[in-house]
């Protein structure tokens, strides 16, 4: 009974809870079980089973009045990136180590609010800034599925892989994540869950630790696509601690699942065919095609041509929000500070702190930040990054203004990697990881990865789905189409 | 443009984190990997293009020019490596 609790969706189980065949207490302990029984995993970095049952209890005495909504006595997993009151929150960063902020992330607070139970923080690459959860100072997140019957460890995906690992194995009904370049929905694809970037602004990033912030958004990471608009309306709102965050009303994104996507135009962009792309994600995507056509969508081919240059411009972008958000780790205020020797002054106390809580990917990312945002470069680096992200966003909106309502594209260039695969290729190949991605985050735009199949070694795949900025109940009214057309239900065989 | 030790040993001064010497060649040698990466970039027409301030097009709010927190000096100074008498503690800032 226990594992099957734990293996509930966000809708069966609120359902369950108010129809009181299940207590929040009941769901919430089977899930610290399976959390305490999947140390192997490594999900969850930080496990607050106090906080946990305490609101538990309480979601239940709320369901009992019957004033609950759908999130309350849900229990989630939290990214470590979500500052979280009194509970250590430090972005999987040594530099952060022992930070216990005194405040709530706007988002978290949501769900809090909202009823949702908090099982714990989840691992991720240190600062969000990594594509297999490698750079994370807790050690590597590990996904619960494996090629067949060989027993590598492969990796869930990042900058989300607790998340994602947590959700796939069933540790926790949902959790959130946080994208940037693809940090949700590359997970998310794999480990054969649904994950959903909403437009830039829906989410507020109070209280987020930042990244990059005109790229940042929070989302959902869920079992299924219903669960995934359940989630984002309670994560959503209007937030006047963030000025990006949008003052528009937040849709009931779970009325608009009807599949009915009967007339709909949906895209293919010629440009996201990629050399060297494996057969079967090429085939997978065929296959979206076909089940969308079946449901009765029109599908159009576009253009985007801008393509190829939205990784090169993130990595001028992102690094450079980067250096400069991150210029506040200076052993100050919170988290680590270096022993000094005598005679440092405080130059050295910043560079020997910022060296020793820094991890190797993150220093490189500041420094590639601080090289094009420096005098001389700036225009040459950081200027035309920025001009050609307009020119990458001006691709959408001209397909969009064609009558396209939603772009079809596969999540990722292949299936889950192993650990430790890519240790020895430059950093470059690594951030291939989210060629597909990351023109979304640099448009804005809300996008969403669904699994649609397994690969030959038995791995998930997932697709993607573009959306028109702020129409995310459509979005998810045709991923929740294509999900029941593809019928994924494989689930990862258990051997943590 | 290709990135020397030294200019890699400036960046990273400016960035405010210390590498050793030994370490630059290899620092060097990745910025140069991830530049050439990004020097893709010069193969776009951005003429008469400008460059993109804010990705929704949004007026930022506006409010009223006052106080609205503070008085929190403990919780401020709770997770300081290194507080005494309310303030943040450094090492000596100016001989």
């Amino acid at each position: 009974m226990t594992n099957e609790l734990t293996k509930m969706t966000i809708a069966t189980a609120r359902d369950a809870l108010r129809a009181g065949e299940v207590t929040s207490v009941e769901l919430t302990e089977a899930c610290l079980t399976a959390i305490d029984g999947a140390d192997a995993l490594n999900a969850f970095v930080h496990k607050t089973p106090d906080i946990a049952l305490e609101r538990a209890r309480a979601a239940d005495d709320r369901i009992k009045a019957g004033e609950a909504p759908a999130m309350c006595g849900i229990p989630v997993g939290i990214k470590d990136l979500f500052c979280t009151s009194g509970v250590p929150s430090q972005a999987a960063s040594g530099i952060l180590d022992g930070f216990r902020p005194e405040y709530e992330s706007t988002v978290s607070q949501n769900l809090a609010d909202a009823g949702a139970v908090m099982l714990g923080k989840l691992n991720m690459d240190e600062f969000a800034m990594g594509s297999s959860n490698e750079t994370s100072v807790y050690g590597n997140a590990v996904n619960p599925w494996r090629r067949g019957d060989d027993d590598t460890n492969l990796t869930p995906g990042g900058s989300s892989g607790g998340s994602a690992s947590a959700v796939a194995a069933d540790l926790c009904l949902a959790a959130t994540g946080t994208d940037t370049g693809g940090s949700i929905r590359q997970p998310a694809a794999f480990t054969g869950i649904t994950g959903i970037k909403p437009t830039y602004g829906r989410c507020s990033r109070w209280g987020i630790v930042a990244f990059a912030s005109s790229l940042d958004q929070a989302g959902p990471m869920t079992k299924d696509v219903r669960d995934a608009a359940i989630m984002l309306g309670a994560m959503c709102s209007h937030d006047p601690k963030d000025s990006t965050s949008a003052d528009l009303p937040v849709p009931d994104f779970e009325a608009a699942l009807t599949g009915d996507i009967k007339g709909k135009t949906i895209g293919i962009p010629r440009e996201y065919h990629m050399d060297g792309m494996p057969q079967e994600i090429e085939d997978l995507w065929t296959r979206g095609k076909e089940m969308l056509a079946d449901a009765g969508a029109k599908i159009v081919d576009i253009t985007l041509p801008h393509t190829k240059y939205a990784l090169p411009a993130y990595y001028v972008i992102a690094p450079a929000e980067a250096s400069s958000n991150l210029a506040r780790y200076d052993g100050v205020r919170y988290g680590h500070r270096a022993k000094l020797a005598q005679g440092d002054g405080i130059t050295e106390m910043y560079e020997k702190t910022r060296a020793e809580g820094f991890g190797d990917e993150v220093k490189r990312r500041v420094m590639i930040g601080t090289y094009v945002l420096s005098a001389g470069f700036y225009d040459a680096y950081y200027n035309r990054a920025r001009k050609v992200r307009a020119l990458i966003k001006k691709d959408f909106e001209d397909v969009f203004a064609q009558g396209v309502d939603a772009i079809l594209t596969p999540a990722t260039p292949s299936a889950a990697f192993g650990l430790g695969e890519m240790k020895d290729a430059d950093p470059v190949r690594m951030y291939l990881n989210d060629v597909f991605t990351v023109t979304v985050n640099l448009a804005g735009l809300p996008g969403i990865a669904v699994p649609a199949g397994l690969d030959k070694q038995g791995l998930p795949l997932g697709l993607q789905l573009i959306g028109r900025p702020w129409e995310e109940a459509d979005l998810l009214n045709t991923a929740y189409a294509l999900e029941q057309a593809a019928g994924f239900v494989a689930k990862p065989a258990k051997w943590w | 443009m290709s990135i020397d030790e030294g200019t890699a040993a400036r960046v990273a001064k400016l960035a405010r984190i210390k590498v050793e010497d030994a370490e630059l060649p290899a620092l060097a040698k990745e910025f140069n990997t991830i530049l050439g990466f990004i020097e893709q970039l010069n193969e776009v027409d951005v003429e008469g293009v400008e460059p993109m301030t804010s990705v929704t097009p949004m007026r930022l709010k506006r409010r009223e020019d006052v106080v609205t927190d503070g008085s929190q000096q403990d919780k401020v100074l709770s997770n300081a490596p290194d507080a005494r008498e309310g303030f943040f503690a450094v090492p000596k800032v100016v001989e």
